[in-house]
């Protein structure tokens, strides 16, 4: 037992610094961790942001994934080529992971035509004949799905780029984004024209030297080398231009609008 | 007699606490990812002992079917955890307090020696500043862990934009594998972690919140003579 005539002065002022000391820093240390505990109730309980163009996020999470987006399309080239393989390492069978949009297996592929939307009474029809009368390109690289998984895959069509200045559609690429949609409207992506206009992007009409079977999206899907496979959408049936975001299928359900890589 | 002898900078603590919720974070929003392809496991001749995770795991933590919030989640908190990260490795540098940190000559030596101690088979401990040597090794290897995380993390997030990155790393799915061996890692860091800091007391838990540890000095080091019993008082 100590009692308090034993300790030195000094000894008391050297006591009540640690205790000034070790309360400042414990109350610190309770309050700064009671508002990191409050800020992480406000983000988990934030609302989900109201519907529009992209949905199924919390409002903060989506207004980061946004600024994100920016920082590395501002910061980085939208021209870095996607890394290619030779044919022969590509899978023997692409993986096949959703049939949302082509789910109509009665589906005439012999009266489809692509439909190009320039204004609301301006609509081009184009044939897969005239299509493939355009110079073919071909790619051998890694799809990679937002699931995590990835496979070297084989295809070959007409370079979105190549498609584009074809018939006639350089004015529309001064706008900001491009959408596409499947024959029956219920697949449907947005695209940023940088991503779009890439030199890997294509209409692809043909896989592992055949062409592409109803399960990937025959007769035409895009190939989108720079973005996840949610992007890569099959049948194409329309493709429209604007200065404002297109509907996107997968941003409606919580994903980050832009998925590039 | 006792003094106050300072430990930690004001920086290494709150880095440290601030790392602490965002890591749980990062490795929560992370399983919410890894869920979507679950793909890992670990086998050996054959036999699969272990499967990244097992469905009770994924039922009792609530993990499936939250890939778009994980990625989400993932996405905010990764700049919080890179920034602070940032933050203490600069602080380390330019302060010169990387010196008492990283690992000497014989700390890889000194290392099992350490260990001997703490499991009580060997009685001396080999002396030491800051850190011991097994310290040493364990908080420089938690920060190129750290710096690992980020390199393969971006990898994985941006190949296109950091297709060097991802050579560097021995691929796209070494990369992954990469990612979530270090998590893992994480994972048992903080288990030995947790389990030294009780072990070491209440002293060495203080240092890092208020900055300061109380040592014993010998007493003729003490400036003033004064009262019987003051020996009494240092501990």
């Amino acid at each position: 037992m100590e009692s308090k005539k034993d300790i030195s002065p000094e000894e008391e002022v050297l006591n009540k610094k640690i205790k000034r000391r070790n309360f400042i820093s414990f109350a610190t240390f309770f309050v700064a961790g009671g508002a990191g505990y409050e800020a992480w109730k406000w983000l988990y309980q934030s609302p989900i942001e109201k519907a529009g163009i992209t949905a199924g996020t919390h409002e903060p999470l989506r207004r980061a994934l946004n600024k994100t987006e920016l920082f590395f399309r501002n910061t980085f080239s939208s021209r870095h080529l996607v890394k290619t393989y030779p044919k022969e390492m590509a899978a023997k069978k692409p993986r096949v992971n959703s049939d949302i949009g082509i789910e109509d297996t009665g589906y005439d592929v012999s009266g489809w035509k692509l439909n190009i939307i320039k204004g609301k009474n301006d609509v081009q029809k184009i044939t897969i004949e005239q299509i493939k009368a355009l110079p073919k390109t071909e790619i051998t690289y890694s799809f990679k799905c937002v699931e995590g998984w990835d496979q070297i895959q084989y295809w070959a069509g007409v370079k979105l780029i190549d498609f584009i200045e074809h018939f006639g559609l350089a004015d529309e690429t001064k706008m900001q984004y491009v959408g596409m949609e499947t024959p029956d409207g219920k697949y449907y992506v947005g695209l940023d024209m940088p991503s779009a206009l890439h030199p890997q992007t294509l209409l692809a009409y043909e896989m592992n030297s055949g062409p592409i079977t109803a399960d990937h999206g025959a007769p035409l899907r895009l190939i989108i080398p720079v973005k996840y496979g949610i992007k890569n959408l099959k049948r194409v049936g329309s493709i429209s231009f604007s200065n404002t975001r297109p509907r996107d299928y997968w941003a409606e359900q919580g994903y980050d609008y832009y998925s590039g890589l | 007699m006792k003094a106050l002898k300072e430990k930690h900078s004001v920086v290494m603590r709150w880095t440290h606490w601030i790392n602490f919720p965002i890591l749980m974070i990062m490795i929560w929003s992370g399983l919410l990812i890894y869920w979507a392809s679950d793909t890992y496991e670990i086998t050996l001749f054959g036999h699969t002992f272990f499967h990244f995770f097992p469905e009770w795991f994924y039922k009792k933590y609530n993990i499936s079917h939250r890939l778009s919030e994980g990625m989400a989640f993932h996405f905010l908190f990764m700049w919080f955890f890179a920034v602070n990260g940032a933050l203490y490795m600069s602080y380390t540098i330019i302060s010169g307090s990387w010196r008492e940190l990283v690992p000497q000559k014989n700390s890889f030596k000194e290392a099992w020696l350490v260990l001997l101690h703490d499991l009580h088979i060997r009685k001396m401990a080999p002396p030491q500043k800051k850190y011991n040597a097994a310290q040493r090794i364990a908080y420089t290897a938690i920060v190129i862990m750290g710096l690992g995380s980020l390199a393969t993390g971006l990898a994985i997030y941006k190949p296109v934009q950091f297709y060097w990155l991802v050579w560097l790393c021995g691929g796209y799915h070494f990369a992954r594998i990469i990612h979530f061996a270090l998590t893992i890692g994480y994972v048992f860091f903080f288990l030995i972690h947790v389990v030294q800091v009780i072990l070491a007391g209440w002293n060495n838990f203080r240092s890092v919140v208020s900055g300061f540890e109380i040592i014993d000095v010998p007493k003729n080091n003490a400036s003033e003579e004064t009262s019987a019993g003051k020996s009494e008082i240092s501990n």
